[in-house]
C-alpha cells in the first residue's frame, strides 16, 4: 500500500472505495442473473460491472486497476461473449431453426426457469462490460499521454 | 400526472442552466441532474427496465465527460453577432413548429390501430417462453436476431475507437502502453 500512496486521490476516497467496490460488483452480478424474473437484464448489469472497475481506476490510478483486469483479458472476454451468444443461437439448429429455446421452460418465478434466456443475458453482459471498459481505458491513456507532452 | 409535469419543468430549467453557465465543470454536473430527472420520469411512467438502463449509462457518460474536461476549461465564446443569431434561431423554431403542427393532424388517434402482434406477446409470452420479465422475453426470444445485430454494432464501435487511439499513441514515444499489441 505504501507504493500506491503516490498516485490516485486522497486517503478518504481510497478507504471508501475499498469498502464499496465489492458491493457494486455483487449488485451487477445480481442484476444479470435475475434478468428474466425482475427488471434489469444483460445490458444494465454489464455496465454496472464495468463501472466497478472504472471506480477502482479513478480512485487508485491506472496501474492497480489494470493489474486486476488487464487489457488482453478485456478483449478476450469481449470476443468470448460474442462467440457464446452466436453459439447458443447455432445450437438451436439441433431442433430445427435459429434461436430455438431448446431447454425446458420450468415453472415461472424460479431462478432456473426460462430456457436459454439467462445464458443469453450472461453473454451480453460479458460483451457490453468488457467493451465499455476497453473504451474507457483507451480514453484515459490518451489523456495521460497528451498531458505528459505539455509538461 | 402532476409529478410528471414537475419533473418536466425541472428538466427544462436544468437544460437552460447547463447552456448558460460559464464554468464547464458545473455545466457537466447540471447535465447529470437532468439525466437523473429523466430516469425518475421513466419510473413514474411504469417502465423500470428503461429507468435502470438510463441511470447507469448516464453515470458512465458523466464520468467520461468529467475526466475529459477537468484539465481543460475552454475560453468563453465571443458574442459578436448575437442579434442575427437570435433572429435566425427564432425563425427556424417557428418553421419547425409549423411543420410539426401540419404533420400531427395526419396521425391517427393514440392507441389505434390496435396492434395484434403485441397483444399476442402480452397474452401468451409467459406460457411460450417461461420468462416473467416480458421485456427479456421479447428481446431474447421473439426478437433475438435483432439483438445479435446490435451486439455486432457495439463490437465494431469498440474496434474503431481502439484503432484511432492506437495511432495517436504511437506518435508519443514516452507512452508505450497505448501502442502495445
Amino acid at each position: 500500500m505504501s507504493k500506491e500512496r503516490e498516485q490516485g486521490m486522497s486517503l478518504i476516497v481510497k478507504t471508501i472505495t475499498r469498502l464499496t467496490v465489492g458491493l457494486i460488483l455483487l449488485y451487477g452480478i445480481y442484476i444479470v442473473s435475475h434478468g428474466h424474473v425482475s427488471p434489469g437484464g444483460g445490458f444494465a448489469g454489464g455496465v454496472i460491472i464495468a463501472l466497478s472497475f472504472v471506480h477502482l481506476m479513478l480512485a487508485y490510478g491506472k496501474d492497480v486497476a489494470l493489474r486486476k483486469l488487464p487489457k488482453a483479458a478485456a478483449s478476450f472476454f469481449e470476443g468470448m461473449g460474442a462467440m457464446l451468444f452466436l453459439g447458443i443461437a447455432l445450437l438451436g439448429f439441433t431442433g430445427g431453426y435459429f434461436f430455438l429455446n431448446f431447454i425446458s421452460k420450468g415453472e415461472p418465478f424460479r431462478l432456473f426457469s426460462a430456457g436459454i434466456i439467462p445464458l443469453c443475458n450472461v453473454a451480453i453482459s460479458l460483451k457490453v462490460g468488457s467493451g465499455l471498459f476497453a473504451i474507457f481505458v483507451a480514453l484515459v491513456l490518451l489523456k495521460v499521454g497528451s498531458e505528459n507532452k505539455d509538461i | 400526472m402532476l409529478e410528471l409535469y414537475i419533473l418536466l419543468v425541472f428538466m427544462i430549467i436544468g437544460a437552460i442552466i447547463a447552456v448558460e453557465v460559464k464554468d464547464l465543470l458545473s455545466s457537466v454536473v447540471t447535465v447529470g441532474a437532468v439525466g437523473l430527472a429523466l430516469s425518475m420520469a421513466f419510473l413514474v411512467l411504469k417502465a423500470p427496465d428503461v429507468a435502470i438502463t438510463q441511470l447507469v449509462v448516464e453515470i458512465l457518460c458523466l464520468i467520461i465527460l468529467i475526466r475529459a474536461t477537468i484539465k481543460k476549461d475552454l475560453p468563453f465564446a465571443a458574442t459578436g453577432r448575437w442579434f442575427l443569431n437570435t433572429v435566425i434561431t427564432v425563425g427556424f423554431i417557428f418553421v419547425f413548429l409549423m411543420v410539426c403542427a401540419k404533420c400531427l393532424k395526419d396521425l391517427p388517434a393514440f392507441g389505434y390501430p390496435l396492434m395484434r402482434v403485441a397483444g399476442t406477446y402480452i397474452k401468451e409470452g409467459l406460457m411460450q417462453t417461461g420468462a416473467t420479465n416480458l421485456v427479456a422475453a421479447v428481446i431474447l426470444d421473439y426478437r433475438a436476431y435483432d439483438t445479435l445485430g446490435e451486439a455486432t454494432v457495439l463490437f465494431t464501435a469498440v474496434m474503431a475507437v481502439l484503432a484511432v487511439v492506437r495511432v495517436k499513441g504511437r506518435k508519443d514515444p514516452n507512452e508505450e502502453e497505448a501502442g502495445d499489441e
